[in-house]
């Protein structure tokens, strides 16, 4: 069976289990299929006197997660007794950190810096709680030999989650301290202050550092989740806008991504590729590349690639392979949602997804003056993050240990250790602050593909996909094909809501607004093209479709798209952002001329609030639309950093922009008959509008994720705003692939 | 077939063993150890890759390495000075002009090369200039004040 086929079967076989986001977070988010997650929890190995090996002595602070196949662990005494004896360690630690002899703190977590500038969030949390310098604070991140098991990062869980447990962590080492403290002077314990990593007694004036206080201790505890926490009002580090950590070496070329990292005596791999999706090789020829000084090829199966001493010469030797391959006919990106439509996903083990229901639709459309049917369309797009999958894979000693980038490293060691038949424990996965991924590095085909060749050549090998490969051989967010009929009345109430997602999925498919009758369903079709999780998931296409339809019901019942949803909305955080964006923007002063256009959209999604508008001109003469403004509000709670969260949601808008408006994957008979950036079009600085983020902080609400929900807005504001530009509208994703005109037609 | 070449990388006099044919970004990478230039993607269409070649910015990652001999090639390694940063690179850091930092090496590199032609650039000169270049994380108009910033800071501010 081909690869491509593996792929595909396995993905389909990936069950929603009970638990989402290290197990902690399955009441506040609903997880959807394409977030690829495996519901198994996992034994943290590191043991006890490991960690004191590796770090010296000082105070160690485990956060035992809620999960639901281990009882959740009490705080323990002094000495950490675990519950099976002083040396072993809960199976649900979800992240520790350690304060050293040296005043030093360690913080070991498995979620991943992939841009989204958690690396800083994080460690500016664990400075609030512990009261320490940050420059103190030394993040490992997704080291599978040092960190606990975590699912990956994604969902939007990283603050949420992980920020919460480092708190509490970090708050519990703060306590031990002072007890340390107490116990040395001889005084009350809650008579003494934590802060810039000393013990201060205010009476005595006596003060220990925390190096000090952690010399020759090697006591370690185990905390659960519920531990008070440093208000959000009385933030002094975390709240406020921290410079990247490590930023000076992202500006002089120093920091070394997964692509650059490099081993002694490393050759470079290149894979020969099917000539389509799913094809079987016929034969296969590799005595010319055989020839070849120092070439290593190999040929298992579909398999066949090679390493060498240079990336030219294992080109070369690619190049010399001849490989005959049979493919089939297979459905093109012409008549996809058709296709979509009428091919329901078949052979899934997963529960199928049941249609949301309230009230009852008939008497909902009953009641309507206006009613509404209408088809929306999203093409598949491609996730390109500009670093493109890679993987370094060493063999030693029967042990195999990759470099790679990836959202979830200890999903590629499990992979890797089922694909080469080796326990967990013989496999170890680094993850290197990496070149982005945006929900599109969650699988482990590189990691596996170096490690093949590693095996081969008895030597490290590096293998880089090409931007060709990343475009072809990765996953993309899934095409959408999505009905609404609806109806409301003269005043503005909608009446009824009847929603159909055809393969998308059901990320951010309910309705926020407050609809009697309501008919809400996902279906899973069959896709042709390997698709997964990408920025937001479904919630684009959702938004897209739902925020675009309550466009045209306001238009239908001749309302201001703004006071449309005031009339439908009781979500008191939602109606904030749309005030907030509504604000910001002018809308309500907006200067209506010819060519000129605005429009607005709203959302909620993964705790997170959003209301977008936007403004364009469109050329009447050449059919050119050009965004020349989008204003996004934006609310999740208390802002661990503005600048950085800034910085994400005007960095969702742009990448929003490339799917609203040109971005689709071409394909037919299974190639992709667009893989370059020279045909696939991204946002470029030309395409820039004026764009301002709007951030609307809670500081007596937690704090949620931010770096997917920004993106869903984008769309939908953009569409509108063209139609009130021209009067055309426009119900596929990308809008304008090539100008309004062809649009049109 | 494989030769030596000689090649000024950074003001410094490096001698390799490649194949002339072979890209300038796979010797800056892997023979050299020069890794701030990126891999985007390998077509001259992302910028990842730029560097200067006698001043001007140009895609490594299509450029032949004989075509480079005995030129003076700059690679974002070489743009700071005596562990001084560059304008650019402190108004990057400044202006939070990046997320995951893959296209800011290019991102850098090709605007030393845009202050070096036009030290007073518009901000139509700075996107006409840049527009080769690739930010998927989407710090496009960060990148442009940043530049503006640097520009000012240089001296060659309106």
């Amino acid at each position: 069976m081909a690869r491509w086929e593996d792929g595909r079967e396995k993905e389909a076989r990936l069950k929603p289990g009970p638990t989402g986001d290290s197990g902690v977070a399955a009441a506040e988010v609903e997880f959807e299929r394409y977030e690829m997650r495996e519901g198994a929890v996992h034994q943290f190995e590191l043991q006890r006197r490991d960690f004191f090996k590796a770090l010296g002595g000082g105070i160690a602070i485990l956060v035992a997660v809620r999960a639901p196949l281990a009882t959740a662990v009490a705080a323990q005494e002094s000495g950490g007794r675990g519950r099976r004896g002083s040396e072993e360690i809960p199976e649900t630690v979800g992240a520790w950190l350690h304060v050293g002899e040296d005043g030093g703190v360690s913080v070991f977590t498995g979620k991943v810096e992939i841009g989204q500038n958690i690396r800083t969030s994080l460690a500016q949390a664990v400075a609030e709680e512990l009261r320490v310098p940050l420059a103190s604070i030394r993040m490992t991140m997704g080291d599978t030999e040092k960190v606990p098991f975590d699912m990956g990062t994604f969902g939007s869980r990283s603050t949420p989650t992980m920020g919460l447990q480092l708190r509490r962590a970090a708050s519990a080492a703060k306590d031990v301290l002072i007890d340390l403290a107490a116990k040395k002077w001889g005084v009350e314990r809650d008579k003494l202050a934590a802060e810039d990593a000393r013990v201060h007694d205010p009476r005595s004036g006596r003060t220990a550092s925390y190096a000090e206080l952690a010399t020759g201790q090697q006591f370690s505890q185990t905390i659960p989740e519920e531990d008070p926490l440093i208000a959000p009002a009385k933030w002094t580090i975390a709240g406020k806008s921290i410079e990247k950590v490590i930023g000076r070496d992202f500006v002089t070329g120093q920091h070394r991504y997964p692509s650059d990292t490099a081993l002694p005596g490393m050759l470079f791999g290149k894979i020969v590729r099917p000539s389509a999706f799913g094809a079987t090789l016929i034969s296969v020829d590799a005595k010319d590349a055989k020839a070849m000084d120092g070439v290593t090829c190999v040929t298992d199966g579909d398999f066949i690639g090679v390493a060498a001493p240079s990336e030219y010469l294992a080109a070369q030797a690619a190049k010399r392979i001849h490989a005959e391959w049979k493919s089939s006919p297979q459905p093109s990106s012409d008549g996809i949602f058709d296709y979509l439509k009428t091919h329901r996903g078949k052979g899934q083990d997963y529960d199928e997804p049941k249609p949301q229901v309230a009230g009852s639709i008939e008497s909902g459309l009953a009641a309507a003056d206006v009613k509404l049917q209408q088809t929306y369309a999203v093409a598949y797009i491609a996730h390109t993050p500009l670093e493109p999958r890679a993987a370094v894979a060493e063999w030693k000693d029967g042990a195999l240990t990759v470099w790679t980038g990836t959202q979830r490293p200890f999903a590629v060691r499990d992979d890797l250790a089922q694909t080469f038949h080796l326990s967990r424990e013989r496999v170890r996965v680094l993850m290197p602050d990496m070149g982005s991924g945006y929900g599109g590095k969650h699988t482990a085909e590189c990691a596996i593909e170096a490690a093949r060749l590693a095996r081969a050549s008895g030597k490290p090998v590096k293998l880089v996909w090409t931007r060709e490969e990343e475009f072809t051989w990765a996953y993309f967010r899934p095409a959408a094909l999505i009905e609404i009929s609806s109806g409301a009345t003269h005043d503005g109430s909608v009446t009824a809501w009847e929603f159909h997602n055809y393969n998308s999925g059901s990320s951010g498919i309910a309705t926020p607004y407050d609809i009697a009758n309501q008919k809400i369903e996902f279906h899973p079709s069959d896709s042709p093209l390997r698709q997964g999780s990408y920025r937001g998931l479904a919630a684009t296409a959702n938004h897209f479709a739902r925020e675009t339809h309550m466009d045209e019901l306001a238009r239908a019942v001749k309302m201001d798209a703004l006071e449309f949803r005031r009339r439908n909305l009781k979500d008191a955080r939602l109606l904030a952002v749309f005030e907030a964006a509504a604000k910001a923007f002018g809308w309500s002063d907006r200067k209506k001329e010819a060519g000129r256009g605005f429009g607005i959209a709203g959302g909620v999604e993964k705790g997170g609030y959003l209301a977008t508008c936007a403004e364009v001109r469109v050329d009447s003469a050449s059919g050119e639309v050009k965004v020349e403004r989008l204003v996004s509000a934006f609310e999740c709670g208390a802002i661990v950093n503005p600048e950085h969260l800034r910085n994400q949601v005007e960095g969702a808008m742009v990448m929003g922009m490339g799917g609203a408006l040109f971005e689709a994957i071409e394909f037919a008979d299974g190639k992709i008959t667009n893989p370059h950036f020279a045909q696939y079009r991204v946002p470029r600085f030309g395409d820039m509008p004026k764009i301002e983020a709007v951030l609307v902080d809670r500081k007596d609400l937690p704090s949620a994720g931010a770096g997917e929900t920004p993106i869903m807005g984008v769309a939908p504001a953009i569409g509108s705003a063209i139609f009130d530009a021209s009067g055309v509208r426009l119900r596929a994703m990308p809008l304008v692939p090539k100008g309004l005109k062809t649009a049109k037609a | 077939m494989a030769g030596k070449i000689e090649l000024s990388v950074n003001r410094t006099q490096h001698s390799v063993i490649s194949d002339g044919e072979a890209s300038l970004l796979s010797v800056l990478r892997n023979e050299i150890g020069l890794t701030g230039s990126k891999y985007g993607c390998g077509e001259g269409q992302c910028g990842a890759c730029t560097v200067l070649i006698d001043g001007f910015p140009q895609r490594s990652c299509i450029t032949k390495l004989w075509s480079v001999a005995g030129k003076a090639i700059t690679t974002i390694e070489g743009v700071e000075h005596d562990g001084k940063l560059h304008p650019l690179q402190e108004a990057f850091l400044a202006d939070d002009a990046l997320q995951c930092g893959y296209c800011t090496s290019g991102m850098i590199v090709s605007a030393v090369g845009l202050l070096k032609a036009s030290p007073n650039p518009s901000v139509a000169e700075i996107v006409e200039f840049m527009q080769g270049n690739i930010c998927r994380c989407g710090t496009y108009p960060r990148i442009v004040a940043a530049i503006q910033k640097a520009a000012a800071e240089m001296g060659g501010g309106r």
